[in-house]
């Protein structure tokens, strides 16, 4: 198949996607489409830590972290100076954000930028830990911008978080969010610059033997990472129409984690399928922790047993498929026609063998 | 070509290099031969950057490189194939080639050398597709040997390329060996197989805990008695 061929099969799939997208916006209900929304956002947020994880190999728990960054960014720039007169009522708004109103594309890209910035400054020192050293680093930053959060109520509100967040996400930010985050981290990983970030994954030494600058490719990763990190807590902020430091607890990492080491390390498709699942999952396994009745065994109201059953699953995938939904496999045209071919081939012509 | 001048390098306590000096002139094959934990490794490895030396001076192409790091050294041309088979495991044959020629910009000149490469290792075109890491070991030093020439090396530093190849393999890969040293490259060279080294080395020196004990071309070394008994089994 020529690569003119696989771009407008793309571009073909792209539209679909985007019927599919007016479809749902247009004849979905609210339940439906937030299950979508975070789906789309999960999937942004999950192709963004598997570039820095899963491609460079880089151990990175920090994600709640970014995403709390641009999610009070994206809040603060895009509240109505009126409704955020009225959140802060115990130490009021500093000046210019009070005041300060933007559209949401600048609002959420800002985010984002803060994020990135924040990337850089923390990566060059934390960057040269390895392994579990570099975990722990990573998700102490995280707690720390949360711990700030919460104690500077002059730009945060602090525990009280912000209410009234205009609600501005729906399926086509999310969704053209969730494709732009594909297409770039793809675009990257099938370049040079990708495959040095996977040879420093594979084996640091050899990496720099041929070359490879370790410290600017694992610091660009990380930052491109946290930008989009960034953008997915935006989107969030603005769906949920209410944040506060206690959403960016270490739970939302996980939740990220669970989504990749699901999906499978490395592989962006797996991320996508992944990051939709388990919202749909999270969501229909609701009723389990109403309580529920096994036969003679009644299981009361569990609040929390839907993660318990999702790190029980993620144990599951760790144990016997530990390279996930789709181990390092990417969707390609080539790759869904044989697919397709293979069915084909299997059914039996009419007529045939008797 | 490379020049190194009274060259100590400490492992926290543990004085491995005791002022070592040895010459690599162009165009030449130079072999380092010694016992295990004779300092071998640690020699090449701060050679190109990647051990730290306490004293001592490292001239390439008649320029102090201290103050390189290894990326930059190998920049300049001066190219390890590092001990152990360290290529990229989980990425195609392809791909590990590929990343050789990483700092490379000349296109033309690339697909040159792998077809080069792809001449002296035929098994390595055909395994391509392949996983590095489910290469068996001999293909992978192989690899790790294609992958060093394809970032066209001036000085290659190749430490034990015969490690753990069956004999038939080690008479192949020394006149591979021979084959890009002709093609314009120099070449220092560490082994244990000390024969088939001092066979080809234009010029030999033998390591002894951390200190050079004899030098000279490599056909006197293979004749001289000492060297008999302790390298190459009487
Ligand atoms: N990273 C390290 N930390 C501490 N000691 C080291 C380190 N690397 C090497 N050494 C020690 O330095 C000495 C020289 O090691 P080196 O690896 O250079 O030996 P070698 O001549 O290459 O041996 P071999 O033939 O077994 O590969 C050894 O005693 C070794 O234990
Ligand atoms: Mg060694």
């Amino acid at each position: 198949m020529t690569r003119k061929k696989e771009q407008l099969l793309s571009f073909v799939a792209l539209i679909v996607l985007a019927i599919l997208t007016y479809l749902a916006q247009n004849y979905l209900d609210n339940y439906k489409l937030r299950i979508l929304n975070l789906g789309a956002i999960y999937a942004t947020l999950g192709v963004s830590l598997n570039l820095i994880f899963g491609f460079t190999g880089q151990f990175s728990l920090g994600h709640a972290g970014f995403m709390a960054i641009g999610a009070y960014t994206t809040a603060l720039l895009i509240m109505p100076p009126m409704y955020k007169e009225m959140t802060f009522i115990i130490e009021p708004l500093i000046w210019p954000l009070n005041v300060l109103q933007l559209p949401f594309i600048v609002a959420l890209l800002l985010g984002g930028l803060f994020a990135a910035i924040l990337a850089i400054l923390i990566g060059l020192p934390v960057l040269r830990l390895k392994g579990d050293y570099l975990g722990i680093a990573t998700l102490g930053f995280a707690e720390i911008v949360r711990v700030i959060a919460n104690n500077i109520p002059q730009v945060t509100n602090g525990a009280l978080g912000l209410k009234g967040i205009p609600q501005y996400t729906n399926l086509w930010w999310t969704m053209g969010f969730a494709v732009l985050t594909v297409f770039i981290v793809k675009r990257l990983i099938s370049s040079s610059y990708g495959r040095a970030l996977m040879a420093i994954r594979e084996n640091e030494i050899a990496a720099e033997a041929i070359g490879v600058n370790l410290t600017y490719h694992k610091v660009m990763s990380f930052t491109i990472s946290a930008f989009f990190a960034g953008i997915g807590g935006g989107l969030l902020a603005s769906l949920l129409t209410t944040i506060d430091p206690r959403a960016f607890m270490f739970i939302m990492t996980f939740n990220v984690l669970i989504v990749v080491v699901i999906g499978g390390l490395g592989s962006i498709t797996g991320t996508v399928i992944a990051a939709f699942l388990f919202n749909f999952c999270l969501e229909y396994l609701r009723p389990i922790e109403e309580g529920f009745s096994l036969g003679p065994l009644s299981i009361p109201e569990v609040p929390g047993l839907r993660m318990v059953t999702f790190s029980l699953l993620l144990l599951v995938v760790i144990l016997f498929k530990q390279n996930g939904l789709m181990g390092e496999i990417e969707f390609t045209w080539k790759g869904f026609f044989r697919f397709l071919s293979r069915f084909k081939a299997n059914r039996p012509m009419k007529g045939e063998g008797m | 070509m490379l020049r190194v001048e009274n060259l100590h390098v400490h492992y926290g306590g543990i004085h491995a290099l005791k002022g070592i000096s040895l010459e690599v002139p162009e165009g030449k094959i130079i072999t380092l031969i010694g016992a295990n934990g004779a300092g071998k490794s640690t020699t090449l490895r701060t050679i190109c950057g990647l051990v730290e030396k306490s004293d001592g001076k490292i001239f390439y192409r008649e320029r102090d490189i201290s103050s390189l790091d290894t990326r930059e050294r190998t920049m300049e041309g001066l190219v390890m194939v590092p001990e152990g088979r360290r290529i990229f495991p989980n990425l195609t044959v392809y791909e590990n080639l590929q990343l050789g020629s990483f700092m490379r910009t000349d296109e033309a000149g690339i697909n040159k050398d792998l077809q080069w490469v792809y001449e002296l290792f035929p098994i390595l075109e055909e395994r391509r597709e392949q996983k590095a890491g489910t290469l068996s070991g001999g293909e992978q030093q192989m690899l790790a040997v294609g992958r060093a020439l394809m970032s066209r090396p001036k000085l290659l530093l190749m430490d034990e390329p015969s490690l753990g190849l069956a004999p038939l393999l080690v008479k192949e890969i020394f006149e591979i060996i021979e084959e890009i040293k002709n093609q314009g490259t120099t070449i220092l060279l560490i082994e244990q197989n000390a024969y088939a080294a001092l066979n080809i080395a234009d010029y030999a020196y033998v390591l002894e805990t951390g200190k050079i004990s004899m030098k000279g071309p490599g056909r006197d070394l293979l004749n001289n008695d000492e060297v008999r008994k302790a390298y190459l089994g009487g």
